[in-house]
């Protein structure tokens, strides 16, 4: 029983990561990355290890993905205040 | 062309080394030997029930100490690559957020923080402990800065916050070398009563001390990286 | 269990060849992170017993059958350590970008010899 939800879950996490590498937008990739971290929680529950099923869904899924698009809108955002001037 | 090849060549390699493990492990059937020392004495000597929090507060503190420090320095980077330079600054008018976010964030927020206190506060007792409460209290702190657009942050506030954490963290381990068997030994206050909250001598403190810091930290990088020129 | 150590293996290897095959500097930072979810669920996947339960202890629950604490414990650390160092690494790529309004690593050779 265990068996086949983690098989399904570890077919998700590598189209996941195949999606991050080869995607055409960044915000895709960024997704496709926090995506990863969720399905790992979920591993780490099976697994009888809810501490670090909290905090991977905490800090790998949830904080990084804010980084990430923090330093996007950064780097965009300087793109416009420079097309202003 | 020939680049991807020398590329492909070099994964599989490190892929071989990754098989070769597969192969041989064996899932095991009862705990090794050292694990079951600790889960014995984390019973009976610290005290508390939830045994990963034993190790990481007691058994393996240095190495508790030491992440702090690496957090500590992660923040000091970012806050000081993304510093303001020239005063000029361009004022990009930020519109406001929609009613439905913040009057969501006006009910969410205190229960969030709650939440991340609790969190931290029965680290012992059941899943959880003072990073994941810190980790909380940090999210709370985000939903704030994206709902009310011109809200800031108080800087002193934080430091002053993170600052005395970190030294209290210290000061309550070198106790440990006075009062008990060595640094950030628990047993300065006393073990008392299996499974209560006021049990397992010092990791409750310790873990809130950790809790807060932690949460301090994460909120000064997400301002740090929050605020615009 | 095994499977999720295969698992943990094929991320270490996709992220491998995500760092090292890319050219923008925000997907090699991708792969980085893969790279760490990847390492973080190899180590967790040590310490599983069989039949075990989560290392809390109650009046129910004998000591002798729940799983290896220790492996946790090592992840707990690195889970916030990776957060850490990918938060420095995106600040870096930032004033990269202000210096020379590129994102592609083909533009920054001037330490290659």
């Amino acid at each position: 029983m265990y068996i086949i939800i983690i098989s399904v879950l570890g077919i998700t996490m590598i189209t996941a990561a195949f999606t991050a590498i080869y995607a055409r937008k960044l915000v895709t990739s960024i997704i496709a990355a926090g995506v990863i971290g969720l399905f790992a929680s979920i591993i780490y529950l099976l697994l009888a290890a809810p501490d670090v099923a909290m905090t991977e869904a905490a800090i790998g899924s949830a904080l990084t993905t804010v980084v990430f698009l923090y330093a996007l809108n950064k780097i965009y955002r300087f793109n416009e205040g420079e097309k202003n001037d | 062309m020939i680049k991807r090849f020398v590329t492909f060549l070099l994964i599989l390699l490190v892929g071989f080394f990754f098989v070769s493990y597969v192969v041989k492990v064996k899932p095991a059937d009862k705990l090794p030997s050292l694990a079951n020392d600790y889960v014995n004495k984390g019973i009976d000597d610290v005290g508390s029930a939830n045994i990963v929090t034993a190790v990481v507060v007691t058994f393996r503190g240095l190495d508790t100490l030491g992440e702090v420090s690496v957090l500590f320095i992660a923040t000091a980077g970012v806050g000081f690559l993304m510093r303001i330079e020239d005063k000029k600054s361009k004022l990009i008018k930020k519109r406001p957020a929609s009613e439905l976010l913040r009057t969501g964030t006006n009910f969410l927020m205190p229960l969030i923080f709650l939440f991340g206190i609790y969190i931290f506060l029965h680290g012992h007792l059941t899943p959880g402990g003072g990073f994941q409460g810190g980790v909380v209290i940090a999210t709370g702190v985000l939903l704030l800065l994206l709902a009310f657009t011109s809200s800031d942050i108080n800087h002193t506030l934080l430091n002053i916050t993170e600052s005395f954490s970190g030294a209290f963290y210290v000061t309550i381990g070198a106790l440990g070398l006075f009062l008990a068997a060595g640094f950030l030994d628990n047993r300065i206050l006393p073990v008392g009563h299996f499974g209560k909250l006021l049990s397992a001598g010092a990791i409750p403190v310790i873990y809130s001390l950790i809790g807060i810091k932690v949460g301090s930290e994460l909120v000064g990088i997400l301002d740090s990286l929050h605020k615009d020129e | 269990m095994i499977l999720v150590s295969i698992i943990g293996a094929l991320l270490v290897l996709i992220g491998l060849w995500g760092m090292l095959t890319q050219k923008n500097i925000i997907k090699i930072i991708i792969g980085f992170s893969i790279i760490d979810t990847g390492t973080h669920l190899l180590i967790v996947s040590i310490g599983y017993i069989k039949g075990g339960t989560a290392p809390i202890i109650d009046k129910t629950i004998a000591r002798s059958s729940v799983v290896d604490p220790l492996p946790s414990a090592l992840v707990l650390t690195a889970i916030v350590i990776g957060l850490a160092v990918t938060a420095l690494m995106l600040v870096y790529a930032i004033q990269l970008y202000k210096q020379k309004r590129s994102l592609d690593i083909n533009d920054y050779k001037e330490l290659k010899c």
